[in-house]
């Protein structure tokens, strides 16, 4: 790296140590590869929103309007296919985790940066072939590819399928990185139990992406390899048997939820923390509870198949495992509504966000208790209960902390600050258009309205109405957000070092930090998130390697 | 629902007409949706309460311990055993509560009585079929009586399906190349709609049916005149000596040349003989023993070697792909037919049952 | 450390040992996602086997036994060969480190061609997975499965073998030119471990697939 970093006048940072193109797209520095990663991932989820405001348009009227069936059913399995792959499950690792991470470790990178950079250009591949295939006529089957629907059907599903399995490898590449250096580089005193919540969370969520993405991009292989040749492995007319696909594909896709909502709780924990100016409740039931979700989550698979087929027996276990797998998640909203008690709280957007986070998620978990329960989950399975349930847990949970992020990290990426009233009215406009699209869909749900269905019987268009007036909401709240970020990133008023006064430990490097993040290697000595002392959480030794 | 008896019973009602109303949720219309609905109501209230409380509290320590200036430093809060035992309690104790309550009626769900009227449904793009044992066949219109329980054998003939009344509050897949069963009972007459649930295709949406509780009375002569027409039908072209689909099933046992193993006259040869079959309790190779109901001969048929009855070989190939899910139907229904204490096949009023034990 | 390895040392990690500690952990978490993304084809495999046991038997006869036999002592040898190489580049004979990974490279070589020869004559006898199959015994629901694992196992495999013939060839390239030592052989250790993988899997379809 220059030797100028060193001179304590010139202000360089990640940002401006090198120019042009090339600099940028063949770079190993972790944050700017979070940069790179933020631009497409922002991207794809103006796509997948744009989609899902198509089918809102649409579901104004019971009957034919605007879109024909078949392209209906294109665009809600892309909604769903973008949304989940190419949004949920890499927005916040591949972000804040990428850019973060190493800061809060006290390393200088990650492990490999080589190979995050890969990861970036196969996400980046991945997400072209997925868009590729749509342009070639796009998959009509839902995000969850069901057999022997997908290996029959006419419309193009094979490039979709391509797209996500490349994707997959992203996923592997960026959750091995993370694990391989939260185990060696943590510098100097930075014991396990001073990791900061953060840290914990996506670490946790590493382990899932591990272990869990090979099965789902087998079974997509298999799909693929199914719909090309007719080889019957799912197909029971030569033999295949369904239900195993529900099963492998549920293997992959139910932790796939808590590798969309754990980093989501590590950006909470810290957020809160920050705002509340305020010692985390209880350290290690949030670090525990993330292992713990990362653990029991492999074995729920099977309350997706309450109604297909299951036996009684199996039902019952898969109903009790859900039933644990939610206690770790009590645990953590009860951890942070805690930690605001007896704080010292600024109310900023993010707090907003906070707020709705805790609503969306003690709503849409406790309705997941709700669909967890084998007998109610036979009216409910399939039903927009269902699609409500899931957006408030995945999408509601995942934005609000995307969001927060996006607002607390906001200087230390960029240096500026966003417009602080802007963003406060923004947040409440996200936060209840959000309500407004979803808690409609809860009722339609109770009334019998089935997802993916284009036409629908006539006594629902009242909520539905409702719904989509909801979702403009929401979608008018995002461009602004959008718009604001955008034009700070060059007129915003220049940040403070530690603007929010947080104790976090990214907050110890410069702001924006210089390439290599610290001059000299950290030494930690205190506690993360430790508001009730004024002692220095960490001192630099000259260049003193352990 | 009941005729309220007390004024007790009377506010219960107006409250729960009130919270279905508030729920969006239509009158139940089976005993299922009756037995359910409560813990519907239950867990519903809890989440709203839980979800406010939780957003009131968080709110109020933010008003309450906003920012002042001049604080440098918050006190560290170490919580007590006994906010984390309660943390952790309540909510596992509620969780669990859930799933006792919801997997008893799962389970009563699962467990068909034994006069149930038995009705074969096969899923297709895009329609529903309805078959009675007896006859006749009908498409997208399902009749049954009202308060008696019925017994929905679902299948399917191309992709996965699922059979949805929401105002019974009940769903089922229909899978191809298996069998899955529903039961109801619906309590009051009228017609309720038939969605399927599981995304299917272009039509997916359009793939309704109608489902026609009739009196029970006005049920039996629906039926008969309905087999009338058949009988009428079936005269005309020489009479058939079985109901058609067990008749159906005869020629296929013919066809896949089950017969050169399995007997129909009470001997046992290359397999068990399919006289008496039905419902009887065989023993297996394994030591268990099972009941040769609708499932376990369905399964015979594709898994065969999974459970072989005691004294034969494992030899019978799988038919799996080869027998589509109505023929295995079909099948079925003729080794009901079969039964030696009765010279006609089949009575009208659909299949007996032998005592399960239940 | 040692000047000639200290320009090895990446700038994040402060000692060389920590850095190829850092590299064996990440060929680990690496090996884990191998050993799920076969796992899944392992399960599908049990589960249809005890589905249709008797076409599952009948369809593997059909197999070219011998050539799975003699692909199994080429890996094997190859897995050796490699393991050799490594220990002549720790003790800096790089060219004897090379040699010896070219003629892994060779015997690597050698599997794919057999199996290529093994796909030609399985297509010239109408073994097609699913519904395409011709041969007239496995024109059952099983053993159009049996065939469509098959291909899919060994295809799966032969793609890795494949990626392993570049590895290797790399690892080759700098053993001749003496980049490894007793300080330095993290890439060579790596490569081998994965070799050793594509081995190891091997070692598992070869009785699934021909002998059982």
């Amino acid at each position: 790296m220059p030797p100028a970093a060193s001179e304590p006048a010139s202000p360089v940072t990640y940002l401006n140590a090198t120019r042009g193109v090339r600099a940028w797209l063949l770079t190993r520095d972790h944050k700017r590869i979070a940069l790179l990663f933020m631009a497409l991932v922002t991207l794809n989820f103006l796509l997948g929103g744009l989609f899902a405001m198509t089918l809102r348009v649409k579901l104004l009227f019971p009957g034919p309007f605007m879109i024909e069936p078949i392209t209906y059913n294109r665009i809600f399995t892309l909604h769903g296919v973008i949304m989940v792959w190419l949004f949920m499950i890499p927005a916040i690792p591949t972000i804040f985790g990428n850019f973060m991470l190493p800061l809060m470790l006290g390393a200088k990178d990650l492990a490999f940066p080589r190979l995050n950079l890969l990861s970036f250009y196969i996400y980046a591949i991945g997400s072209l072939v997925t868009l590729w295939g749509m342009v070639q006529g796009g998959a009509d089957t839902g995000w969850t590819f069901y057999t022997p629907y997908s290996t029959t059907t006419p419309t193009q599903i094979v490039p979709v399928l391509m797209g996500v399995f490349i994707v997959g490898f992203s996923t592997i590449l960026t959750g091995l990185n993370f694990i391989v250096t939260t185990h060696t580089l943590r510098a100097p005193g930075m014991k396990w139990m001073r990791m900061p919540l953060f840290v914990w969370g996506i670490y946790a969520t590493s382990v899932i992406q591990v272990l869990a993405t090979p099965v789902l991009g087998l079974v997509l292989l298999l799909v693929a390899f199914e719909h090309a040749f007719g080889w019957g492995l799912f197909d029971p007319a030569v033999g295949g048997d369904p239900l195993l696909f529900q099963h492998l594909f549920w293997f992959y896709s139910h932790p796939a939820v808590y590798i969309m909502v754990l980093p989501s709780f590590a950006v909470m924990s810290e957020v809160v923390c920050a705002y509340a100016h305020k010692n985390i409740f209880n350290y290690k039931a949030i670090a525990y509870s993330s292992l713990g979700i990362a653990f029991v989550g492999f074995f729920t698979w099977g309350h997706h198949m309450f109604v297909s087929g299951l036996s009684t027996f199996d039902s019952g276990v898969f109903g009790v495992l859900s039933m644990l797998v939610g206690i770790f998640t009590a645990i953590k909203v009860f951890n942070w509504v805690g930690t605001f008690y007896k704080g010292s709280i600024d109310f900023r957007a993010p707090v907003v966000y906070v707020l709705g986070l805790l609503f969306y998620l003690v709503f849409g978990g406790m309705t997941g208790i709700a669909v967890a329960t084998t007998s109610l989950d036979v009216h409910w399975n399939d039903t927009y209960f269902i699609v409500a349930h899931f957006h408030f847990i995945m999408v509601g949970v995942t934005i609000m902390a995307f969001l927060m992020g996006l607002h607390y990290w906001y200087p230390k990426m960029f240096g500026r600050l966003y417009p602080e009233r802007a963003a406060l009215v923004a947040s409440v406009v996200i936060a209840f258009g959000f309500v407004a699209t979803f808690l409609p869909q809860f009722l339609l749900g109770n009334g019998g309205m089935l997802r993916r269905y284009y036409s629908y019987p006539e006594k629902y268009q009242a909520l539905h109405v409702l719904s989509t007036a909801g979702a403009s909401l929401l979608f008018l709240g995002l461009a602004t957000v959008l718009t604001y970020l955008v034009v700070s990133l060059r007129w915003g008023e220049r940040a403070a070092h530690n603007p929010w006064g947080s104790k976090g430990f990214e907050w110890l490097s410069a702001t924006p930090p210089p390439p290599s993040n610290y001059e000299e290697l950290p030494r930690f000595t205190g506690e993360p998130h430790d508001y009730s002392t004024t002692e220095p959480q960490a001192v630099t030794e000259p260049g003193a390697p352990s | 629902m009941g005729a309220p008896g007390s004024g007790e019973v009377g506010v219960l009602a107006t409250l729960e007409r009130v919270l279905r109303e508030v729920l969006y949720l239509s009158p139940a219309a089976s005993t299922y949706a009756q037995r359910i609905d409560r813990l519907h109501f239950l867990i519903i209230l809890t989440t709203l309460v839980a979800a406010t409380g939780i957003f009131a509290a968080a709110g109020y320590f933010i008003v309450r311990y906003r920012r002042r200036p001049g604080v440098e430093t918050t006190p560290r809060f170490t919580p007590r055993p006994w906010m984390e035992s309660l943390i952790i309690g309540v909510p596992l104790s509620f969780f669990l509560l859930c799933f006792y309550l919801g997997f008893r009626d799962f389970v009563w769900l699962h467990n068909p009585p034994k006069d149930a009227l038995d009705v074969y449904v096969t899923g297709k793009q895009w329609m529903w079929k309805f078959s009675y044992p007896g006859g006749p066949n009908e498409v997208n219109v399902l009749t049954v009586p009202q308060g008696k329980p019925v017994r929905l054998l679902l299948t399917s003939r191309d992709v996965i399906h699922s059979f949805y009344v929401p105002d019974f509050r009940m769903k089922q897949d229909a899978l191809p190349g298996r069998y899955t069963s529903l039961w109801f009972e619906a309590i009051s007459a009228g017609s309720y709609q038939v969605l399927c649930a599981e995304f299917c295709g272009v039509q997916h949406s359009m793939m309704r049916a109608r489902l026609d509780v009739l009196k029970p009375e006005e049920f039996d002569t629906w039926l008969a005149e309905h087999r009338r027409g058949l009988q009428a039908r079936q005269d005309g072209s020489g009479g058939l000596a079985l109901p058609p689909m067990a008749e159906q099933g005869r020629l296929l046992t013919v066809k896949f040349e089950c017969l050169r193993c399995h007997t129909v006259d009470g001997t046992a040869h290359i397999g068990p003989t399919f006289l008496d079959l039905y419902r009887r309790q065989e023993k297996l190779t394994s030591g268990d023993s099972v009941m040769a109901d609708e499932a376990y001969l369905t399964e015979s048929m594709m898994d065969p070697l999974a459970k072989v009855v005691a004294g034969f070989n494992p030899v019978m190939p799988s038919y799996l792909g080869q027998l589509s899910g109505p023929e295995a139907g079909a099948i079925v229904e003729y080794i009901k037919s079969l039964r030696s204490d009765q010279q006609q096949p089949i009575p009208a009023q659909g299949p007996t049952y032998a005592p399960s034990g239940q | 450390m040692s000047e000639e390895a200290s320009g090895h040392l990446a700038e994040q990690f402060t000692t060389l040992e920590k850095q190829a500690h850092a590299s064996r952990l990440g060929m680990w978490v690496f090996i884990c996602t191998e050993i799920l993304l076969f796992g899944g084809l392992f399960v599908s495999y049990a589960y249809y086997r005890a589905m249709f046991p008797e076409e599952f038997r009948e369809a593997s006869r059909h197999l070219k036994t011998w050539i799975g036999t003699l692909n199994t002592f080429v890996l094997l040898t190859s897995s050796f060969t490699v393991a050799m190489s490594l220990h002549f580049a720790r003790t800096t004979r790089g060219r004897g480190a090379a040699g010896l990974l070219a003629l892994s490279i060779g015997l690597a070589l050698l599997f794919l061609a057999f199996k290529g020869y093994e796909y030609s004559q399985d297509f010239a006898e109408g073994l097609f997975p699913g519904r395409l199959v011709r041969e007239p015994a496995l024109r059952n629901p099983g053993g159009g499965i049996f065939l469509g694992l098959y291909y899919m196992m060994t295809g799966l495999h032969a793609i890795h073998v494949t990626i392993g013939i570049g590895v290797l060839a790399v690892m080759g390239v700098l053993a001749s030119r003496g980049a490894f030592s007793a300080h330095y052989d993290t890439p060579l250790e790596l490569g081998a471990m994965y070799w050793h993988l594509v081995d190891a899997i091997w070692i598992f379809l070869w009785p699934l697939l021909y002998l059982l």
